[in-house]
């Protein structure tokens, strides 16, 4: 199914409806995304949609284009991207995704309460690991310290999780693959293991991030 | 035509306005000639604003009453522009409140950024006007890619002051690549590097087939030529002090005297590899020093560097690699300086275009985008400008933490949409506060304004679903919309601004530029009526060295003499139909004495001379047969 942006008869812009952004361009809630394909569309309706193209016509026709071209923009802008469009679909399955988020992070230090934040357990053993060394490192740098030796490992360190960052994605279009087969094959119940399975790696890949960007930080301070 | 949108330019030191003449873009040139209305106000004695070239004398002759770079102050508060007031000689009013809108003090008056950017507007709508002889209302305005949501308010504002409709604001790097991309033949990546007077911007595009994708934005609403004449300005002072002991930061006409003189010898540095100053200062002071283009590179390379992060920035943001840039284009006065081409090269791996004027460049693509706006012509056919909100918007969550809601570089329009709920039993308003920038915490973050969301119906806490809507229009101007969903009902927003006028504020200002207009008129009216008393009175002058004056009875000399008198009387004073009605009895009494004239021209032209030679000729420009007539 797709939005209907115009009306089938006098082809004029329609008033933008609270549809899905995959419905807005009329593709099944799918992983694998043709980007050529979908890029093609964007630029059809911009120049379709666009209020340039609007301002010697109608108050409400105006409005019309403005909510139009500014769903089409958030639904391009969403399903373009590889993890947002993932973490968009599973969000549409009804999944709250984990607030790992660095304003969690900032909100708990400020409110004082514990950031509601599960540690992947495949991850449970080297996070472990990092945050003392992190520790360690932020407790030499308030003394004046600096030890070359910790920074050394942390950068090592820094290195793999960037390597484990890059092969989630791969392990990422896998499941893609997955979920796209499923929709098309499974009934829902049976989508329900793999949809899991995504937001598993979608929790991992994003804990891995902020991990990074934590040791960024810390090696950069000073 | 009186749909016709004009495209300008409103420029931290010109403005221009521009329009399309059939397929291509022009600027059109103001009285003087000129292009380039140079963004400066003044107040002369009597009160009245004097715009562009004319007002540069001011600037030094009365430092108190003129300014310049206004648009460095646009859609800021007071506690942001401490640096600014140390470097600019900008006095703020005498009686600005805590917390009230900035207002600059100007001679006796006081105004408001956007007024003052008004007035430079208004010129510019007069000069649009003088050029096709009927009333233009409408027009694109550009602003700087990284303006906020603040400064791009205050923008329009000064638009609506001026009495100029602004259908769209419009990008400067944007615009630039539209007045490049005319052509439309070339598909590619392209960047814009955009250093002007006050402000710095780069853009990352993506053409394609006439869509003008912009994938990133960067800059600096604070870096530009301004900063370089700056450092030069406090290298002078400090010469001066120290070689000849005289400390002159306070006077202002001194400091104006130097600052032109260091913006001829930093332009004269972008041709030759040495320029001489020499300033005249007040007092009979003489300061002079050479500089070679080598110590002026080593002095703004500082400045030049703070260009590189955003660039880096833009690049990082849009994915790309320098190598994977197809094209360059330089904007903004500021590049012709050879260093900064030189760093541009460098940073993108490219030779720069330089192909149009870098002053006039923004104006024109200004221009098209206006021609696209009207319908298009087969020129822009096709063409569609797809533009980013450079910052990212947030909304302050518990513990003063930004949680952004449309991400930076998000294509424009962009929407996204938060739900809220109360705290206590019956309560009836949440108050929002929106934020723009990239830090973390909402006090890092600039403030937008403060939404009131009223009017929820009383239920327990918890209950009400009230659903925002923020959304950023294709001007990158913010709009706030409310819902309380179980009751349908549509939430009053009462929005508070953190910097900027209200609308009441600027519907006042309307009235008052108004109300100026009339009073300029009238006192415009006078002194051309002074005029024209000025010159038949030099004329009767003249005429009565002359020998036919003695061919007047004598009645007749009393007569004239007595209008004489009378109408340097009621000139003197500011009743301008009276001076006319004196102007009009003299010109009565002094007919025949003009036509007597007239014949001695004639004997003169019979003497080998023209008409036009003895200034007696019928032109629209000489209003009385005697005023332009010279006799030997």
């Amino acid at each position: 199914m797709r939005a209907a942006h115009f009306c089938n008869a006098c082809g004029k812009v329609q008033p933008a409806m609270p549809v899905d952004y995959f419905t807005f361009f009329g593709l099944p809630r799918k992983l694998n995304v043709d980007l050529n394909g979908l890029e093609k569309e964007f630029y059809a309706l911009s120049r379709r949609l666009h209020p340039d193209g609007f301002f010697s016509a109608s108050e409400v026709e105006r409005l019309w284009s403005l909510e139009q071209s500014s769903q089409l923009n958030d639904a391009y802008r969403t399903l373009k991207d590889p993890i947002r469009r993932t973490e968009y679909l599973l969000r549409l399955e009804g999944v709250e995704l984990e607030e790992q988020s660095k304003q969690a992070t900032e909100a708990a230090r400020a409110s004082g309460n514990l950031k509601k934040q599960v540690v992947p357990p495949a991850l449970l053993e080297e996070v472990f690991e990092l945050n003392m060394q992190l520790e360690e490192l932020r407790a030499n740098r308030k003394m004046g310290e600096k030890d070359d030796a910790l920074e050394a490992e942390l950068s090592g360190q820094k290195k793999l999780l960037e390597e484990k960052f890059d092969a989630l994605f791969s392990e990422l279009k896998g499941l893609w693959s997955e979920w796209d087969q499923a929709v098309e094959s499974e009934t829902e119940p049976a989508r329900l293991p793999i949809r899991d399975k995504l937001l598993d790696l979608v929790n991992r890949r994003n804990y891995i991030r902020n991990l990074v960007r934590d040791v960024n930080e810390a090696l950069e301070i000073g | 035509m009186s749909d016709r949108i004009v495209g300008i330019d409103l420029g931290t030191t010109n403005s221009l306005v521009a329009f399309m003449e059939g397929e291509t873009p022009v600027v059109i040139p103001g009285e003087d000639g000129s292009n380039l209305v140079p963004s400066i106000v003044a107040l002369d004695g009597g009160n009245h604003t004097i715009i562009g070239n004319a007002a540069r004398n001011f600037l030094i002759e009365t430092p108190e009453r003129a300014i310049y770079s206004v648009k460095r102050l646009m859609g800021r508060g007071a506690e942001d522009i401490t640096e600014e007031l140390k470097l600019f000689p900008f006095r703020l009013a005498d009686d600005m409140q805590a917390g009230e809108v900035l207002r600059i003090q100007l001679g006796e008056r006081s105004y408001t950024p956007p007024e003052i950017s008004a007035l430079i507007l208004r010129q510019l709508k007069r000069n649009a006007e003088r050029f096709f002889g009927e009333a233009v209302t409408k027009a694109v305005v550009t602003v700087p890619a990284y303006f906020n949501d603040a400064q791009r308010q205050a923008t329009k504002d000064a638009g609506r002051i001026a009495g100029l409709e602004v259908l769209r604001l419009v990008n400067e790097p944007t615009a630039a690549s539209l007045a490049y991309g005319l052509d439309k033949k070339k598909n590619g990546i392209v960047a814009v590097y955009d250093l002007g007077g006050g402000t710095f911007d780069v853009s990352i595009l993506k053409l394609h087939d006439g869509i003008f994708e912009v994938i990133s934005t960067n800059g600096d609403t604070h870096l530009g030529g301004d900063d370089i004449d700056n450092l030069l300005i406090a290298i002078a002072l400090d010469d001066v002090k120290g070689d000849m002991g005289i400390e002159v930061r306070r006077s202002g006409e001194a400091v104006q005297t130097i600052r032109k003189a260091v913006i001829e010898a930093k332009i004269a540095l972008s041709s030759q590899a040495t320029t001489h100053l020499d300033v005249e200062l007040p007092g009979g002071h003489r300061y002079q020093r050479e500089i070679t283009r080598e110590m002026f590179e080593q002095l703004v390379q500082p400045v030049l560097d703070r260009t590189v992060g955003p660039c880096k920035q833009a690049l990082k943001d849009a994915g790309l690699k320098p190598e994977q840039i197809d094209e360059v284009v330089l904007v903004g006065g500021s590049t012709r300086i050879p260093k900064v081409r030189q760093l541009v090269k460098e940073l993108f791996q490219r030779e720069p275009h330089i192909d149009l004027n870098p002053d006039e460049v923004v104006a024109l693509g200004a221009a098209v985008q206006a021609n696209i706006l009207s319908g298009g012509s087969v020129a822009t056919e096709n063409m569609l400008l797809l533009d980013v909100t450079p910052l990212s918007l947030g909304i302050e969550v518990a513990g003063g933490v930004t949680d952004k809601i449309i991400l930076r570089n998000s294509t424009i329009p962009a929407s996204a949409t938060q739900h809220y709920t109360t705290q206590v039993d019956g309560q009836a308003n949440v108050a929002i506060h929106v934020l723009q920038g990239e830090r973390e915490l909402a006090k890092d973050c600039r403030s937008l304004a403060r939404f009131d969301l009223k009017g929820i119906p009383p239920m327990s806490a918890g209950m009400p679903r009230i659903e925002v809507k923020f959304l950023i229009d294709a001007n990158g101007i913010l709009h706030v919309s409310a819902r309380e969903q179980r009751s349908g009902k549509e939430a009053e927003i009462e929005v508070q601004p953190s910097y900027g006028l209200t609308d009441d504020q600027v519907e006042s200002m309307i009235l008052d530029s108004f109300d100026y207009a009339e009073e300029d008129f009238r006192q415009r009216q006078v002194i051309e009526a002074q005029r024209e008393a000025d010159t038949i009175l030099g004329a009767l002058e003249k005429a009565k060295a002359n020998a036919v004056w003695a061919q007047l009875r004598t009645d007749e000399r009393k007569q004239i003499g007595k209008l004489e008198k009378a109408l340097i009387a009621v000139k003197a004073g500011s009743d301008y139909q009276a001076i006319l009605k004196g102007i009009e009895t003299l010109n009565q009494a002094t007919m025949r004495l003009a036509e007597l004239m007239m014949d001695g021209a004639v004997t003169t032209a019979l003497k080998g001379k023209n008409m036009n030679d003895t200034g007696v000729g019928e032109g629209p420009t000489a209003p009385h047969p005697m005023a332009e007539a010279e006799f030997e």
